[in-house]
């Protein structure tokens, strides 16, 4: 098997990443999971208003889109909402994150499940809840840019600050008490201790969590589309809308763009995470 | 290492004191201390003793639940860890990783919320008292952990505490880095001149160290006597057996007036000595208060024994002989290699000797 040739031991028993069925396995996956998405991004560039059949390169569709005023501002909706729901995710996940960590109170476990709820439960059953709610309370509609986002940006921080408070949560694992408990030996109130020691240590959690509640208040369709309404459109959304009307290499465009800044932050994010272990193992 | 004049008022007074966690675990149970000022006292006693947990009640991070801690002539009760005359060198050393040794020495001073100026002034003094003056702008990952805990030092001494705690200071350090530090530790004392109460489980670091040390097991202080007097003269079992090494004989002891007991041994038949405990109690001597002989003895004021080679253990400057001499254990003894010739020190199994030590050099040891 021309496999041997680049590793010149023989197989053993437990090499199971050597293995033919194996390597076969994950490539069909890695398939399945990736044309669809590589296709979409070729397609993005393909020279073609139907973009069914491959007829020739070109950036015009990108040119179109970075021209096409709804999009665009649904593209800084998009930003918007983001920006202020990682603030305040990590803000309030990283204070769910400390008092999960520091203290013992009653009901704790029950606190701890439910603020982990939004994770497990179905999107779609959330987006309805929101709809639901913001309609039954009445929350005022027609504000003028940004409040009209502020329903969106409420929900995307209920559904997003769960994620970052876990991220957060990790790092504190690693965190030595009896540093906490030095700086109040030194003198430091409880709130200075919390600034000056745990708050330096959290700061790789911080900065992951942050990217990550960006990245899913970025990307996220379900939830947006029922809190959203046709003065506030998103990128996601509008895409969807898009899509419905037709699928032009436009559509195509719009997505590789969002692809590609989810991935760009995604990586920053993952950059984040590994210098969290890599310092843990070292302080 | 104890000679100094040390003042009569106690600068620590613990009172009854008793900590139960969960509702059962008697942690500290209903102890009774005084430290001295400019003493260097310390806590001495196996895992799970209760020494951490009282150091820890000391500093203000657990709150007694019974008794009361009097710091200087203050109640302590009501006082929160940031608000004592107290500070502590932990056991991890708890050096704040994202701030240079300048910036954590400073910390404690920060808080106290001391001029720029005072504070640069003593930190440079402080630095320079544990020897790191040049290494003010180092981070705590480019230092060893020896280096880490005289930052650590140095961070709690730069407050002008009234008590420096140290919880098992030596324990993190390699054997020669040890040695180094104990010396160390006590000349900074000296020169500081305040009052240090060290926790450790080692026993030979408390016995090198310390003015004045409190045995503790299971929650209870033993004893509490200078290193000497806790060698030379345990007050139960468990002291005379977690301090150094000794033999233990069991007998059976009676009153015999005149501060004697009369004490009734299997194979050492029955010996008249100093003592006041009674009952079930064990004869305990020393091993390097052990003499052999091949004549038997004579002199009344010396116990002897005829005893057969068992094992034997060479460490150059003494020999750790163990002699059968019919109790079922077998007697330790460290005898001095005083001769050059070898064949004369060489004890060799199966040998039988006159084991002696004096009378007065027995225990007479209750529980």
């Amino acid at each position: 098997m021309r496999l041997f040739k680049r590793n010149p031991d023989p197989m053993g028993p437990l090499d199971y990443s050597r293995r033919f069925w194996l390597r076969a396995t994950v490539a069909v996956t890695l398939f399945f999971l990736y044309a669809p998405i590589i296709g979409l991004i070729v397609f993005s560039f393909n020279n073609s208003r139907r973009n069914i059949v491959w007829r020739g390169f070109t950036t015009d569709y990108y040119v179109k889109l970075f021209n096409n005023e709804s999009l665009m501002l649904a593209f800084g909706n998009s930003l918007t909402i983001a920006v202020f729901c990682t603030i305040f995710s990590t803000i309030l996940g990283a204070l769910t994150a400390y008092v999960l960590w520091r203290f013992r109170f009653r009901g704790k476990a029950i606190y701890e499940g439910a603020m982990a709820l939004p994770i497990v439960i179905p999107e779609i059953c959330m987006g309805v809840a929101m709809m639901v709610f913001f309609a039954r309370i009445g929350w005022p509609t027609g504000l003028p840019w940004p409040f009209n986002l502020s329903a969106i940006t409420i929900a995307h921080i209920a559904f997003s600050f769960p994620f970052a408070a876990i991220v957060i949560r990790a790092r504190l694992e690693s965190f030595n008490p009896e540093l906490a408990e030095c700086a109040r030996d030194l003198g430091a109130s409880e709130f200075q201790v919390f600034r000056d020691v745990v708050v330096p240590h959290m700061k790789p959690g911080l900065i992951a969590g942050a990217l990550l509640a960006f990245t899913l208040s970025l990307d996220d369709f379900v939830i947006t589309f029922f809190t959203s309404g046709p003065e506030t459109v998103t990128f996601p959304v509008k895409i969807y809308s898009m899509v419905r009307f037709s699928v032009t290499p436009e559509v195509n465009a719009a997505s590789t763009v969002l692809i590609l800044v989810t991935l760009v932050v995604t990586a920053f994010a993952l950059r984040m995470q590994n210098r969290n272990n890599m310092l843990s193992n070292a302080a | 290492m104890a000679d100094q004049t040390l003042s009569d008022t106690p600068i620590i007074q613990i009172k009854n004191v008793s900590k139960i966690f969960g509702g059962n675990v008697k942690a500290v149970d209903n102890v009774d201390l005084e430290v001295r000022r400019g003493e260097f006292f310390a806590l001495l006693g196996p895992s799970g003793c209760g020494k951490t947990t009282l150091l820890r009640m000391l500093a203000g991070f657990e709150v007694p639940t019974h008794g009361s801690i009097i710091v200087d002539g203050q109640e302590m009760s009501n006082v929160p860890p940031n608000k004592r005359p107290i500070n502590m060198v932990f056991q991890s050393y708890a050096v704040f990783p994202h701030m240079s040794v300048e910036q954590n020495v400073a910390y404690g001073l920060k808080m106290d919320r001391r001029p720029a100026k005072e504070i640069k002034e003593r930190v440079a003094e402080a630095l320079d008292l544990v020897k790191l003056g040049h290494l003010g702008k180092r981070m705590p990952d480019e230092m060893s952990g020896g280096q880490r805990q005289r930052v650590a030092l140095a961070r709690a001494l730069v407050k002008r505490p009234k008590v420096l705690l140290l919880d098992e200071p030596l324990s993190a350090l390699d054997a020669k880095l040890r040695e180094a530090m104990q010396l160390e530790l006590v000349r900074l004392q000296k020169t500081v001149g305040i009052t240090f109460v060290i926790v450790t489980h080692d026993q030979s670091e408390a016995l090198s160290m310390a003015n004045r040390i409190a045995v503790m097991n299971t929650g209870t202080v033993q004893q509490v006597a200078p290193p000497t007097t806790l060698y030379e003269m345990p007050k139960n079992r468990f002291v005379a057996d977690f301090i150094g090494k000794i033999n233990m004989i069991e007998g059976e002891a009676t009153d015999a007036g005149n501060g004697e007991v009369r004490v009734k041994t299997g194979s050492l038949g029955e010996i008249t000595l100093k003592g006041t405990a009674t009952g079930k109690v064990a004869l305990a001597v020393r091993p390097e208060k052990i003499f052999v002989d091949e004549k038997q003895p004579t002199d009344p004021s010396l116990i002897y024994v005829k005893g057969k080679v068992g094992e034997v253990a060479y460490f150059g400057s003494y020999s750790n002989v163990f002699f059968d001499i019919g109790t079922g254990t077998p007697l330790q003894a460290d005898i001095s290699n005083v001769s050059s010739d070898i064949e004369e020190f060489t004890f060799k199994t199966g040998e039988e000797y006159w084991v002696y030590w004096r009378k007065a050099d027995t225990l007479v040891l209750g529980d």
